[in-house]
């Protein structure tokens, strides 16, 4: 099984939501003329609010699979708003466990969740085609929603005229650097990926010993990210069976072979993340900095507690002078099956904890999810942080102002399990390797194009 | 051995008064062969409900092809062609054909030279001996691959740290070949106590009247386990072979968690196994997964009755 990378925002080590015993087996598939069919997303008229209301009021019991930890928290504020609605809060594993069970239990037609958890990138690979299994739920939700989020943030859930999911985190990309190595080699956090190159070197010709950061060989979820950052837009799909796979063009390959050639030059190590000598590796001060996501923060500080006070947060450099953009990796939304039998309570359920301001500040401030939501991100209670472990910086603010800066408008293919998982057979052996990154960006596209042909998409 | 069997089945009723012998017996025959069959019911059950059900679906997914555009069609045997010439499949066959070779002739040996020690009787504490060598089998795999990938960490782990203060270079545990004899390794620690304990017990059955009379006949204690106790626990040596050929062919949790640690080492191809699940479950194609899963049963069950007949083979001629 690939790692997985994409999944990694969910560092909690604590312990996972809790799995209740009582299983809602949602019988059939939802024949019945529910609003939202099909992919391309129907002009289906908005749900009454006496239907919401009824819906609400009705006995219901709603099974909910995330892996959240303590999600519970949200769900319970939820029944207690809604006393009538029952929810079971399932967690059928992290990541590609996760969509896997959820793929079998959609085949089947039975024993699906009527609320998913449900990554940014994975969305297309579930409203893929005319058996698509989520439900629009743009009749259900208020005309307001979209006034709610920062564009970029709309635009990932937003898709072929579907609303496919209500976002509940985000990851916009920034740079945690230690502040004290930092200071020591005399550096200051660079503008630009020039300087950070440049940065690298000298960092690393001072300190044998230590990297100015790493370019890990496992991790397409970062690298995309870069790509994304650059301005690269390598994919995106129709919600038909048209897909453009673009991973090659000269702007992506620049971008490659920026980090490659730090990599081939010994100035950046190529080591996989997320991995037990990873951890310790930060911990002990192998890298002086950490390109990361929103999420990064708190799990740097659970995995390098030792290291407490040294590290600030920046924004990544740019690639090009001047610029303020930034890009995301990771966090997910919630999102509801088609499958499901109580299509109003289920994406109520979806719309409330995600929505109700409450429900977002504990999922922000006890959880630390990165809110997408922006009453959240501009609320004191939560900007307003001081967090210890990086010198008292108020890090929210810094990550909430970051989310402003993300480049709108990335796509992504209905087969993204494929796409990171092929990184690791081409352009992530590359860097393993330290040959030409380049040709490695070049087998990556040659592999995606021919699985999606292999797959009878048409490839433009 | 073999003789037992039929002396017992053919004694009581010859063939001309079996008809007779039948209905004499029928009442309480009949009510055994009721007893048998109930015993075996439950295990039939599963069996048929977990194998043979699950087998025969595979079996029909395998003639089908599905696209995630352009839904399925009957495709006969191309998923099975398409497998014999990709080379993914090929080489992972490969790899543990030569894994197998490897790793299990040392393996046994390993478990061969420590039942033979434990057996001798000449080990002080042979029971705490036994105990040790066995305790990593009931180790789960997972945590056994966990553990020696600590082990085997380039940056912290206890033999790299250990290796530089002596002034060496770190192992290259996860480098393209390290990493094969890296899982040899951990494959070995899990399973020699297993294998021990299946030849141990044979041992432990061999009449000790055998050994008295070879010690009077003036035999070394090496004479006695060359050609007394060897030859004797032969069966008990195939079957551990057979195991350790499917296990083998099998191999799955080891490669699949080191990947964490060398990602693009490890490729999703690795073994026949590894590739078969990712087929399956991240390229999302069942249909080619359950040919591949059949193509690897059939090497196995080759593999495996080469081994039988050549042992068979070898018996005659001793």
């Amino acid at each position: 099984m690939s790692p997985s990378p994409f999944t990694r925002r969910k560092f909690l080590l604590t312990g996972a939501a809790a799995a209740s015993s009582a299983w809602f087996l949602s019988a059939c598939g939802g024949g019945d003329d529910s609003p939202g069919q099909g992919s391309s997303g129907s002009a289906a008229p908005q749900v009454a609010q006496a239907d919401i209301d009824k819906a609400m009021d009705t006995a219901t019991t709603l099974t909910f699979w995330t892996w959240v930890p303590d999600i519970g928290n949200e769900v319970k504020m939820f029944m207690a708003k809604y006393p009538k609605i029952k929810v079971d809060v399932v967690n059928v594993g992290q990541g590609a466990p996760h969509y896997q069970k959820l793929r079998t239990a959609i085949q089947s037609g039975q024993g699906a969740p009527d609320v998913t958890q449900m990554e940014y990138q994975y969305i297309p690979s579930f409203t893929l085609g005319d058996q698509g299994s989520l439900l629009d739920l743009t009749p259900y939700a208020p005309a307001d929603l979209q006034s709610q989020y920062p564009e970029w943030v709309w635009g990932q859930v937003k898709i072929n005229n579907g609303l496919w999911g209500i976002p509940q985190d985000t990851g916009p990309m920034g740079l945690l650097y230690r502040d004290d190595l930092f200071t020591e080699a005399g550096l200051k956090a660079p503008a630009t990926w020039d300087e950070f190159g440049a940065a690298a070197e000298s960092y690393h010709s001072k300190n044998p010993k230590s990297w100015l950061f790493n370019v890990a060989q496992n991790q397409p979820g970062q690298l995309v990210a870069y790509l994304w950052q650059a301005g690269v837009r390598p994919f995106s799909f129709d919600g038909q069976q048209t897909v453009k796979i673009d991973l090659a063009s000269d702007q992506a390959k620049t971008v490659v072979k920026f980090f490659g050639d730090l990599v081939n030059s010994g100035a950046a190590t190529n080591d996989a993340d997320f991995n037990d000598s990873w951890y310790q590796g930060l911990a002990n001060g192998k890298w002086a900095s950490l390109p990361i996501a929103a999420w990064g923060p708190v799990f740097l500080q659970g995995t390098a507690g030792k290291t407490s006070g040294k590290w600030r947060a920046s924004t990544l450099p740019q690639w090009k002078a001047g610029d303020n953009v930034s890009s995301n990796w990771g966090g997910s939304t919630d999102a509801v099956l088609k499958l499901s039998k109580n299509q109003i309570a289920a994406s109520q359920l979806a719309l409330w904890i995600n929505t109700n301001k409450d429900s977002m500040l504990r999922f922000a401030n006890e959880q630390f999810l990165f809110p997408p939501l922006k009453s959240v991100l501009s609320d004191p209670q939560f900007t307003g942080q001081e967090a210890k472990f990086y010198g008292g910086q108020k890090v929210n603010e810094k990550f909430a102002q970051i989310s402003d800066t993300v480049s709108t408008e990335f796509g992504w293919l209905p087969f993204m399990d494929f796409v990171y998982s092929n990184f690791n057979e081409t352009l992530g052996k590359a860097f393993a390797d330290k040959s030409d990154a380049v040709a490695g960006l070049q087998a990556w596209q040659d592999g995606c194009a021919k699985y999606a042909k292999d797959q009878g998409f048409t490839v433009s | 051995m073999t003789t037992t069997v039929p002396t017992r089945a053919v004694a009581p009723h010859g063939a001309s008064s079996a008809p007779r012998a039948r209905r004499g017996l029928s009442a309480s025959r009949r009510r055994q062969i009721g007893a048998a069959y109930a015993l075996v019911l439950p295990f039939l059950v599963l069996f048929v409900a977990m194998v043979v059900v699950p087998l025969v679906y595979a079996g029909y997914l395998s003639f089908y092809k599905k696209k995630l555009i352009g839904g399925t069609s009957f495709v006969g045997a191309e998923n099975y062609l398409r497998a014999l010439t990709d080379p993914s499949f090929l080489s992972g066959v490969g790899r543990m054909g030569l894994f197998l070779c490897v790793q299990v002739p040392l393996m046994l040996v390993l478990s061969l030279f420590t039942a033979l020690a434990l057996d001798s009787g000449m080990m002080k504490l042979a029971k705490v001996a036994r105990l040790g060598i066995f305790v990593p089998y009931a180790v789960p795999s997972v945590i056994a691959t966990l553990m020696w990938g600590y082990i085997y960490g380039p940056d912290f782990g206890p033999i790299a740290q250990m290796a530089r203060g002596l002034g060496l270079g770190v192992p290259p545990f996860f480098s393209g070949t390290g990493i094969f004899f890296s899982i040899i390794n951990i494959v070995n620690w899990e399973f020699v106590g297993y294998n021990m304990i299946i030849m141990y017990a044979a041992l432990r059955s061999i009449p000790t009247e055998l050994y008295e009379a070879a010690r009077v006949d003036g035999a070394s204690e090496t004479r006695i386990a060359l050609s007394i106790k060897i030859p004797l626990i032969r069966p008990a040596i195939l079957l551990t072979v057979i195991f350790s050929v499917i296990g083998t062919f099998q191999l799955f949790n080891e490669p699949n968690l080191m990947r964490t640690l060398a990602p693009t080492v490890i490729g999703s191809d690795w073994t026949p196994n590894l590739y078969a699940y990712n087929i399956a479950f991240v390229n999302q194609d069942a249909n080619y997964a359950a040919a591949l899963a059949f193509l690897l049963g059939i090497v196995i069950m080759i593999i495996s009755y080469a081994v039988q007949l050549g042992a068979q083979r070898k018996e005659r001629r001793a």
